[in-house]
């Protein structure tokens, strides 16, 4: 009960803090808002379900990488961080509240692309008992590997900075732009160690029927990398935080 | 193994922390007892940091055992935090939430009912005179309140034992003045505080039992009379007289055997013996002579004495750092 009160109270207060803030929230809307206009006008007359994987995928990734990698640092350079050290509450509950508001977060990203889409075409033949599973664990990794990020970084500009060193690639690696089967081959072995390309092939299977990978194979790899991410966070958090 | 009563509730023992080839902490073992301030007493850099977060679990000990109500910190460190108060060398609560919900915050981290957080927050706004900035940001607040509401935040959940890492640095006066109050207040109340300054003066006043920590090495430590007692070398009285009696030192040495006389040109007189020198005949001597005495007390040793003699650190560099560190006298 008490990790219970602990966890609820981090997440409250993370939400109140970052998440709802004005300029949070219109990031929140214009960003995908953004990509999704970009992606129409780059291709007049596209059929806006062919781009929905992509523009949910890219929103959930950037949502969750930079509101999580930016608010931790923001915290441990503050010093407010050693508090939640301090608690007499486990690392694992601590961790998972602090990421429980960026994957919160993340999600309310990638319904942004769909609203709209929803202006625009008949969404009925989607599939929402996938896409619903597949954004909330697209949300989950990429959260970690914000939180991964955000371990390594002192500044909120290196965390930044990290950030995109790994999402830029993972954007073309992952099947989003270039269709799994034609990626490079000696860059496709890249591709399947990236937890976004399991989740984008679930949202091209359960949008667009078009996926190239069994949907138990990504849930199954979306919850490995899940809990290998949080092992290894809850470890360099230990390792590196705790001197 | 030894009982809790004995080793206090704070044990240390050869404790040691390295980072690379610099050792920060070097072999230290002292022990704290329930219900007392212990100060923990050196300059910038001395190591006392380091300990105390070895202590709280912060940082790991390169060597050493640590236990705290008998709990081992290393091993079951989350079981011992539950125990403690923390109040870091910076006031770190969130700039963006209000004096309240800073403090409930708090409480909820060590599992507390929102009702009785609620509460306890009220009460410790009001202890601290806090209570019309209760609903302002702590972004707004002044360093003495930013202080005074961090030692809040430590004590909501009321902790056995009470780490103040440099509580009076930098703050203003009245600020410093409250929370010296309250520490005194919180002994009162049975709980245990390990302070870390380097205030001297603020040590000598509310401290039961001080270590004097240098280069990471624990100098000296006891009682604030131990510690005098420990480079004290007899006892030594002074006397103001209305004019100077440089011509009557001879003489008074002379007439108390065994002692020295100092006679200073400000009209003041040190008498220095190694046994307690009574007063009446010293007054009677004066008398005689048709010279008034305006004032006699006793010279003691002061703190600062003692810790610059016993780490060899002048008192200017500690003044310096005063200084560096800002008010809060």
């Amino acid at each position: 009960m008490k990790s219970w009160i602990a966890f609820w109270n981090i997440l409250k207060k993370d939400v109140k803090n970052y998440y709802l803030k004005p300029p949070n929230i219109s990031w929140g809307i214009i960003f995908p808002l953004s990509w999704t206009l970009m992606q129409l006008i780059r291709t007049p007359g596209g059929n806006i379900l062919q781009l929905l994987p992509g523009l949910i995928s890219m929103s959930v990734l950037f949502g969750t990488t930079s509101m999580l990698a930016v608010t931790i640092t923001f915290e441990r350079s503050g010093r407010s961080f050693d508090r939640l050290l301090l608690a007499p509450i486990s690392l694992s509950t601590m961790v998972l509240a602090k990421i429980m508001g960026a994957i919160l977060f993340g999600v309310f990203n990638a319904f942004v692309p769909v609203i709209f889409a929803a202006f625009f075409v008949n969404l009925g033949a989607v599939r929402w008992a996938v896409v619903l599973p597949a954004v909330l664990m697209i949300a989950v990794t990429s959260t970690l590997l914000g939180l991964l990020i955000a371990v390594s970084a002192k500044q909120v500009f290196e965390a930044q900075t990290f950030s995109n060193f790994f999402r830029f690639p993972m954007l073309f690696l992952c099947g989003l732009f270039v269709p799994l089967p034609s990626v490079p081959v000696f860059l496709r072995p890249l591709s399947y160690c990236l937890p976004l390309t399991y989740g984008t092939d679930l949202l091209n299977g359960a949008i667009t029927a078009t996926s190239s990978l069994s949907p138990v194979l990504c849930f199954s790899m979306l919850l490995a990398f899940a809990a290998a991410l949080f092992m290894l966070c809850r470890y360099n958090i230990n390792r590196k935080w705790i001197l | 193994m030894r009982g809790v009563d004995i080793m206090g509730i704070v044990s240390v023992a050869n404790l040691k922390k390295t980072y690379g080839d610099f050792t920060a902490v070097d072999d230290i073992s002292f022990d704290i007892q329930e219900g007392e301030i212990f100060g923990f007493l050196g300059p910038n850099g001395a190591g006392k940091t380091s300990t105390i977060n070895m202590i709280i679990g912060l940082s790991r000990p390169t060597a050493g055992e640590i236990t705290v109500d008998g709990i081992d910190v290393r091993t079951q460190t989350k079981k011992a935090q539950a125990l403690m108060g923390i109040v870091p060398d910076e006031s770190n609560l969130y700039n963006e939430m209000d004096g309240f919900d800073n403090l409930c915050f708090c409480g909820a981290l060590y599992g507390m009912r929102k009702e009785e957080r609620e509460a306890k927050a009220r009460h410790l706004l009001e202890q601290f005179r806090l209570k019309d900035a209760g609903k302002r940001p702590f972004k707004a607040y002044s360093k003495g309140m930013r202080r005074k509401l961090t030692i809040a935040a430590a004590l909501i959940h009321s902790p056995r034992i009470l780490f103040l890492d440099e509580p009076t640095t930098g703050i203003d006066v009245e600020s410093a003045r409250q929370i010296r109050e309250m520490i005194a207040g919180l002994k009162n109340q049975g709980t245990t505080v390990f302070l870390t300054t380097h205030y001297i003066e603020d040590a000598e006043r509310i401290c039961d039992r001080i270590a004097f920590i240098a280069k990471g090495r624990i100098v000296a430590s006891g009682t604030v009379p131990e510690l005098m007692e420990s480079v004290s070398h007899g006892h030594a009285i002074q006397l103001v007289t209305d004019e100077n009696a440089e011509s009557l030192a001879a003489e008074l040495q002379g007439r108390f055997e065994g002692s020295r006389v100092e006679v200073r040109p400000d009209h003041s007189v040190v008498i220095i013996s190694k046994q307690r020198i009574p007063l009446l005949p010293v007054m009677e001597y004066y008398n005689d002579k048709g010279i008034a005495v305006y004032e006699a007390r006793e010279l003691r040793p002061t703190l600062e004495d003692v810790f610059v003699k016993l780490t060899g650190i002048e008192s200017s560099m500690l003044k310096k750092e005063k200084e560096k560190g800002g008010a809060g006298r």
